[in-house]
């Protein structure tokens, strides 16, 4: 075992950039969670991004247009979901769950073609003086740009949450429908757009994986992110900046396993690989106790006629 | 102007009638997506619905439908008593994994010894597996209050590493010449869920997946625990009222469905599996959430369910050797059902009227 071979700045890079898929996809679902929708259909919506974005940056050679098709792909699969639950008016766990299965098979069926392939590179921020910084440099100024899209799109998500009208009216749809409509606010039209939006962080997030993570396709390969953005929400008790602060925590865990697996720690690569997991369920617990921040109506059904 | 109106009860007739057109529209939209992929769609169909039941080779396929069905089922019913209640079980998939293993490995310790308590052994240990995953979220919802969802599905993670530690290294073929995965529990006759009945495909897990049909049946319409599994799904506040108990409500649902689920995986390894490998699990625990919605809860439904979904894993199977056909439409196509499946089911609670536009 040799942990001197793991160096703390590469690894704090590292750990951005695992945390990213996990934090687009978080923000998305804070968004659609504080307009009192649970979309359970995450994992499938960032695998289905994940093969529209690399599909799509492989066959134009452009990642720009992969993360944009990735987003619209993602959105796309969302209105599947939308019509179930706001129109259908389908129960919102089962439909997420149906989402996130239909979007695993979906994306395996058009991802036939691409396995085995290399995207195009997307590129990385070089700013002359401050990419060449020692410290601060590989930490700070030379990431892909998506990365800072991420943080931008938290920063965005938080001061449209508490600052604005739009913020207001997403947040009384969440928090009681009923008074919401008899406000006079489309409560449909607003988690609706609430979804999508949500569908489209989560196609990024899933782009994020395969375009410049991995960047490769496989089968399955967002490996449960999807779930663990999920419960990203919950641990940052719906507010922004608290998920970007759980991101990096598990984007960290993610990183260290894999440079302890690669240092060669005694302890068995199955045993590490699932660290993210387990602290995940271990980090539920400790928070769960609190729900009061919960939105009053998440996850109920809107009916105008009740 | 389209209206949707709220039912005082739900409907008797679309309640029963949803799956059969939820179905249909399968069909019909696996039938566009074939055809855009370039296959013929009523062939397709016809392959997958048709050809394992009446075709040319029925005679192999049929042993195969209870063979596939019966883990189905076995997961379904457990799943479908939470899933009643508003307790949302979807680490199935986990519990079978680690029911399996608790199983296989029993199993395997006692190797080469052969007596007649070794299976019935294998069998509580398979069981007892699946209830201890399924008690981990259980736990926790009582205890702190934590999502159920969230840790069961975590759990499956977990579980599949874990397999694949099993499968490498403790439980490893020490014959195998170094290939992964575990001695073929098939040749070891104390450990083997062999056929019943040679050729009918029927082995001990289909017995299971009966008896477990009607255990559920029984325990839904005949007994005080079911009512209240029922009353708390379909009126939570009068449930309160009445003084059910919901953390026992919780704890017993997911240790069930846990349990039934770690026996179907069990059944599988020591039976058409035969050996613990890294991916001897197929998604069975994913796919049994499908056949309980399909089933509508109701344990007669899951059992017509299962084996309609079994009988697309076979079919796809078909399709995929005669006509190219990808395994990943397969599941984009259970994916479908339990799509029109919800979006039908607005019919049994709802009234669609059409109406003029008016002021309100």
């Amino acid at each position: 075992m040799d942990l001197s071979s793991i160096n703390p700045v590469l690894l704090v890079a590292s750990l951005m950039v695992a945390a990213t898929p996990i934090l687009l996809a978080a923000i998305g679902e804070l968004v659609v969670e504080k307009a009192g929708v649970l979309n359970l259909g995450v994992e499938g919506m960032m695998i289905t991004g994940a093969i529209c974005g690399f599909a799509l940056a492989v066959e134009t050679g452009s990642p720009l247009v992969g993360f944009v098709s990735a987003a619209i792909g993602g959105a796309l699969l969302s209105l599947l979901f939308v019509i179930l639950t706001q129109y259908a008016l389908a129960n919102q766990v089962a439909s997420g769950l149906a989402l996130t299965l239909f979007g695993l098979g979906f994306s395996a069926l058009l991802g036939q073609d691409y396995v085995g392939l290399k995207p195009p590179a997307t590129p990385r921020l070089d700013i002359p003086v401050l990419s060449d910084l020692p410290v601060v440099g590989p930490i700070l100024f030379s990431h892909d740009p998506v990365l800072y899209l991420g943080i931008a799109l938290t920063a965005a998500v938080w001061a449209v949450l508490k600052f604005t009208r739009v913020g207001l009216v997403l947040r009384a749809v969440g928090e009681n429908h009923d008074a919401a409509h008899a406000l006079g606010y489309k409560v449909v039209r607003i988690r609706v757009l609430a979804i999508m939006f949500g569908g489209a962080c989560a196609g990024l997030g899933g782009a994020y994986i395969s375009l410049i993570r991995v960047p490769q396709w496989t089968e399955g390969m967002t490996a449960g992110v999807g779930w663990i953005a999920l419960a990203l929400v919950v641990f940052a008790s719906w507010k922004p900046w608290r998920a970007l602060l759980g991101a990096y925590l598990f984007g960290g865990v993610t990183v260290m396993q894999l440079n302890l697996q690669a240092a060669g720690v005694a302890i068995p690569v199955e045993y590490l690989a699932m660290s993210p997991y387990l602290i995940t369920i271990v980090v539920l617990v400790i928070l769960s106790a609190d729900k009061s921040s919960a939105p009053a109506s998440l996850g109920r059904i809107f009916h105008a006629s009740n | 102007m389209i209206r949707v109106e709220k039912r005082p009860q739900p409907s008797q007739f679309w309640s029963a009638a949803t799956p059969v057109v939820a179905v249909l529209a399968t069909m019909v939209a696996g039938g566009l997506l074939f055809a855009v992929l370039g296959k013929d769609p009523l062939l397709a169909i016809k392959t997958i619905f048709w050809d394992p039941l009446f075709g040319e080779f029925s005679f192999y396929y049929r042993p195969q439908l209870l063979i596939k069905g019966a883990p189905l089922i076995l997961i379904a019913i457990g799943l479908s008593l939470g899933f009643r209640a508003g307790i949302w079980n979807i680490g199935a998939e986990g519990q079978y994994i680690i029911g399996a293993l608790v199983g296989a490995g029993i199993g395997l310790a006692f190797y080469p010894l052969e007596a007649w308590y070794i299976f019935p052994l294998m069998v509580l240990g398979g069981a007892f597996g699946g209830w201890a995953w399924g008690m981990i979220p259980a736990v926790l919802k009582v205890r702190f209050g934590t999502n159920e969802i969230l840790v069961s599905l975590m759990l499956v993670y977990v579980a599949e590493q874990f397999l694949a530690s099993m499968a490498l290294g403790l439980m490893r073929n020490p014959d195998g010449m170094g290939f992964p995965g575990s001695r073929n529990l098939q040749q070891y006759g104390s450990a083997y869920n062999a056929e019943l009945i040679a050729g009918s495909g029927m082995h001990w897990g289909v017995l299971s997946a009966f008896l477990a049909v009607i255990f559920a049946y029984i325990l839904l319409n005949r007994h005080m625990l079911g009512y209240h599994i029922r009353l708390t799904g379909e009126a939570p506040r009068a449930a309160r009222f009445a003084g059910v108990n919901p953390a026992r409500l919780i704890l017993f649902c997911l240790g069930t469905s846990g349990a039934l689920a770690g026996l179907a995986g069990l059944f599988e390894v020591a039976g058409p599996a035969g050996q613990v490998t890294i991916d001897f699990n197929v998604g069975y625990g994913f796919t049994a959430i499908i056949v309980a919605f399909l089933g509508r809860l109701h344990p007669i439904g899951i059992l017509l369910a299962g084996f309609l979904m079994a009988l697309t894993y076979i079919g796809g199977e078909i399709a995929q050797s005669q006509l190219g056909l990808p395994a990943a439409a397969i599941q984009v196509f259970q994916g479908m059902l339990l799509f029109f499946l919800l979006a039908f089911d607005l019919l049994t609670n709802f009234r669609i009227r059409l109406a003029r536009g008016e002021v309100a």
